[in-house]
């Protein structure tokens, strides 16, 4: 215990020591869920802003300028997150900020940036962020209606034509079981069935069975572990044929730990950084996602994940912003943030507009199969 | 309607109701002795399913070993508790004692996270994942194993209380203490064993559950809440009402989801337990509760 203390106050001097030299660096404000629930997601993106930290500023920083990124952690809280971000535009007077971890941080700390006009790159996934676009606020992560139409893609090209649903009753499976209902009939399929769980049940045999009664083609489950694993288990007991669909919710090895065989032949979107080494050579995002993951693997001893990947996208366009408009003032690197294109991050490549503050589409996600409990693309 | 949904809804259900009844059981056993409600109890049922993953992937044992020894821990455990936090405090007021528990069932909770993880765990079953077909509904061995050894628990647990000294000595506490008291029973041996009971009855419930809902640190919570309304609707304090009412809640819940809408699951059970309250507020097989003034 006296340890921690020791080493947050350790990380505490040496944050507020950073202020001396304000005038010549650039300092990037980072609100993150480092602890608490969401630590999974928060800790990774953490460590590859350390990380990207140290290489920045190895190389010689960002125009010449020192590089200095302020870290604090909300615990998966609302009210930190927001006096975290109060304190790095009051205090820190940061020029650009990175966060939240989570949709709902965001959301409560997207007022404070946009009203202290510094613009904020959050690493979380609602489309509710960007949409209505807001001038100050951009995101890394896809979108649900990214993944959903990658999905709904692939069931077209089979020939699919009746859809069930099967989404949890969170705010991730309602997000994208909102997206599900429009896009579904929209792209010509037939909703037969729109059944939910909870994310604590623990058997979801009657809503696989009501879905069976309706003959559907295909099933599409939008959840985060472990509900998807369980239904994956049930299908496996009811000896269901029909096709599975996950959610790039699922998109981790823990999953397929959780399901076990019953993983075999399921379906999921997912992003090129877990199946780098099965992209083909010539694809721009092979090389910067093979370095980012050995980077990351040498240096942390952990395996890296997606959620490391949206903190490398939200920093780096901050740096191709601040490199395009040979500014670091925060109005600079909003004007040329909406100007990026064609920039290849780790979750895809990057094309931003004034209506568009994500800059990412379906081509993000690749699809995959489980098989021999290993992800593998499936070409269309 | 047809059969082979309908039997499928109510397999789930008897399957899911019988580990809310076994946390049902451990509420009841000791609620007898003390006259308290437990709840650390969902905590115990989550011991026994992280503690066998832990003792299977971590230490290395087979898959009955790691059983057994999470058993024998979590039964410690209930023991342990009942020593450092139940006895200190004997005499106090009943809430006071409620309150007791719900905060050891915070710290057991934090403690498991802290040591065990905050991810999710499976349990591999014990025999075989290959489902069975029963009349057009198909069946997972699980589920048998999961039906059968509640039928044990329940019925070992029924020749416990009825033929050995230690049982009927137990249902003297339950009856009126002072008296047991006076017939030379040691109440507090009885409360212990009561704590011990309790602590195996749920940690078996976990166990079983867990290779077909997979585990983590707080499965307990929800099982807990359940497990409560069960023993509620049973009637508090008739063991055999609380795993008969763990059922009614569980096949109600599946019914509900396949019939009606999946959206209200947990809605249907409680709309149920209100309703059957609301008639009978000593619950379905309940004595209700007569008192001298």
């Amino acid at each position: 215990m006296k340890k921690i203390l020791m080493s947050l106050l350790a990380m505490f001097v040496v944050f507020t020591a950073g202020n001396v030299y304000a005038g010549d660096s650039i300092k990037i404000g980072v609100v993150a869920s480092v602890t608490g629930p969401a630590s999974f997601l928060g800790e990774p993106e953490r460590n590859t802003l350390v990380m990207l930290e140290d290489q920045i500023n190895a190389s010689g920083g960002i125009m010449g300028k020192k590089l200095e990124i302020i870290i604090y952690d909300d615990e998966t809280e609302v009210n930190k997150a927001v006096l975290a971000a109060d304190r790095l535009i009051r205090r820190d007077r940061v020029q650009a900020g990175i966060g939240g971890t989570t949709s709902g941080n965001t959301l409560a700390i997207m007022s404070n940036f946009t009203r202290a006009q510094i613009p904020l790159v959050s690493m979380a996934a609602a489309e509710r962020i960007v949409n209505p676009v807001n001038p100050w606020i951009f995101k890394t992560p896809q979108s649900d209606r990214h993944a959903v139409t990658r999905i709904l893609k692939h069931a077209k090209a089979q020939g699919y034509q009746n859809v069930a649903i099967l989404t949890v009753s969170d705010g991730f499976g309602q997000a994208g079981r909102e997206v599900l209902r429009e896009l579904v009939p929209e792209m010509g399929f037939n909703l037969v069935a729109d059944e939910i769980f909870g994310p604590r049940d623990t058997d979801m045999t009657s809503q696989l069975t009501r879905i069976r009664n309706q003959s559907p083609d295909a099933i599409i489950c939008w959840g985060t572990n472990p509900g998807p694993a369980v239904i994956a288990r049930n299908r496996q007991q009811l000896r269901l044929d029909i096709p599975l669909y996950m959610s790039h919710g699922v998109a981790s090895r823990r999953f397929i730990e959780l399901a076990g065989s019953a993983a075999e032949g399921l379906l999921l979107p997912l992003g090129r950084l877990a199946v780098a080494e099965q992209i083909p050579d010539d694809h721009p995002q092979k090389g910067l996602l093979l370095d980012y993951i050995s980077q990351y693997e040498e240096r942390f001893n952990a395996p890296v994940s997606s959620f490391g990947g949206y903190a490398w996208d939200a920093l780096m366009l901050i740096k191709e912003a601040i490199e395009k408009g040979e500014s670091a003032e925060p109005k600079s690197i909003r004007d040329n943030l909406e100007k990026i294109q064609g920039f290849v991050g780790t979750g895809g490549i990057f094309n931003l507009s004034p209506e568009d503050h994500n800059g990412l589409d379906e081509s993000s996600f690749v699809m995959a199969v489980i098989e021999d409990q290993d992800w593998k693309i499936v070409s269309e | 309607m047809d059969l082979g949904s309908f039997l499928q809804y109510l397999i789930s259900g008897l399957t899911i109701g019988s580990t809310y009844g076994l946390t049902a059981l451990g509420f009841t056993i000791i609620f007898n002795a003390t006259r308290v409600i437990n709840f650390a109890q969902g905590e115990f049922v989550m011991m026994g399913g992280m503690l066998s993953v832990f003792f299977l992937s971590a230490m290395g044992a087979g898959l009955f070993p790691a059983i057994v020894l999470a058993v024998t821990c979590t039964t410690l455990a209930g023991v342990v508790m009942e020593r450092l936090v139940i006895r200190p405090v004997q005499g106090a007021n009943v809430i006071n004692i409620i309150l007791i528990t719900i905060g050891v069932s915070i710290f057991i909770r934090g403690l498991v996270m802290l040591f065990l993880g905050k991810d999710t765990f499976a349990l591999p079953p014990f025999m075989g994942t290959e489902s069975l077909n029963f009349f057009g509904a198909t069946i997972i061995p699980q589920s048998l194993w999961i039906l059968t050894i509640t039928m044990f628990v329940l019925v070992g647990l029924r020749i416990f209380f009825n033929k050995t000294i230690f049982g009927k000595a137990m249902l003297a506490c339950s009856f009126e203490q002072k008296a047991a008291h006076l017939v030379g029973i040691s109440v507090d041996r009885m409360v212990m064993l009561s704590f011990a009971i309790s602590a195996l009855v749920g940690s078996i419930g976990g166990v079983i559950l867990a290779p077909i809902t997979m585990t983590s640190y707080d499965v307990g919570i929800l099982l807990g809440l359940k497990g409560f309304a069960a023993c509620i609707l049973g009637g508090l304090g008739n063991p055999f009402g609380a795993a008969a009412g763990g059922l009614i809640i569980g096949v109600l819940e599946a019914l509900g989801a396949g019939y009606i809408s999946s959206a209200f699951k947990d809605a249907f059970a409680f709309i149920i337990l209100l309703a059957i309250l609301f008639v009978k507020p000593s619950g379905i097989f309940g004595k209700a509760e007569i008192e001298r003034v």
